[in-house]
């Protein structure tokens, strides 16, 4: 194969001042972020994470993205290699564009968030005529 | 590595079995390649493989990628997933603020410690991860020998 092959992008823990309660890994998920005229989209790598384990939250112009996984337990298994350890997600992000909160759309599909934040229409420049008396 | 084999052990007591056994740790950790040290390869996907008396497992953690899209082939005892990631937008128009998420094609390619029945492997995906199982060989499956009395 001549194409370049992907690479395993190393899972990057939460870095927080505050300890989580549950034994459990958090991870930093990985993100796209790019913006078009009407909105700003957001595709998170979130594997594990079933759509119900989701919580997004838009508070003061900062943007969490929360994943939750279920942990599968497999009772009897012996471990012959182990290259990912299943855990939750946390990122936050300083949205700085006016957002429609009413019309953020999510979706999740195969371990893949995609968020769609749609701007607020700008106000359009009002010219403001002077009239003579 | 938790698993033992009969091959693996000796035949009579070494007393440097701890140090060696210490070293080969101490080796896994810093190659970051250890089962349990949480390193990871560089190929794509992750893998988990775990084996129990009946099966092997085989985990991947493939986001982005739709279920139908994962080839998995057996030839031999050597187990590959493919596939290409397309999730990536690559328009110009586009102003990106982050990519950190990477496309393209992979695949990876993993000998299995046993041999195995390949007309009953089964394969599943739910939210990215894609989990394999690989029945055993009926000549590998651990057999129960009866004790007879008398």
């Amino acid at each position: 194969m001549t194409e370049k092959e992907m690479q395993i992008q190393q899972k990057q823990e939460v870095r927080q001042a505050g300890e989580p309660t549950k034994p459990e890994k958090q991870y930093v998920p990985a993100v796209d972020i790019f913006e078009t005229a009407e909105a700003v989209n957001v595709l998170a790598e979130m594997p594990g994470v079933a759509k119900e384990g989701v919580e997004i939250e838009l508070e003061n112009e900062t943007l969490t993205i929360r994943g939750t996984v279920v942990p599968e337990e497999h009772v009897g298994e012996t471990v012959l290699l182990r290259e990912f350890e299943p855990g939750s997600y946390l990122r936050k992000f300083t949205v700085a564009e006016t957002i429609d909160q009413e019309r953020i759309q999510a979706t999740m599909a195969d371990g893949v968030l995609t968020l769609v934040l749609p701007k607020i229409a700008p106000a359009k420049p009002r010219r403001i005529e002077v009239r003579g008396i | 590595m938790a698993i033992v084999r009969f091959a693996d052990q000796k035949l009579f007591r070494n007393p440097w079995a701890d140090f060696e056994r210490m070293r080969r740790e101490l080796d896994a950790l810093f190659q970051g390649t250890g089962p349990e040290s949480g390193g990871r390869g560089t190929v794509f996907p992750a893998l988990n493989i775990s084996e129990d008396s009946a099966n092997i497992y085989v985990r991947a953690e493939i986001p982005g990628v739709p279920a139908g899209e994962v080839e998995i082939s057996i030839e031999g005892d050597t187990l590959t997933i493919r596939g290409e990631r397309k999730i990536c937008t690559t328009d110009e128009k586009y102003s990106y603020h982050r990519r950190e998420i990477e496309c393209g094609r992979f695949s990876r390619a993993v000998t299995l410690p046993t041999k195995v029945q390949v007309d009953r492997i089964e394969a599943k995906a739910a939210d990215g991860i894609v989990t394999i199982i690989l029945p055993k060989a009926e000549a590998v499956k651990p057999r129960q020998i009866k004790v007879n009395v008398g």
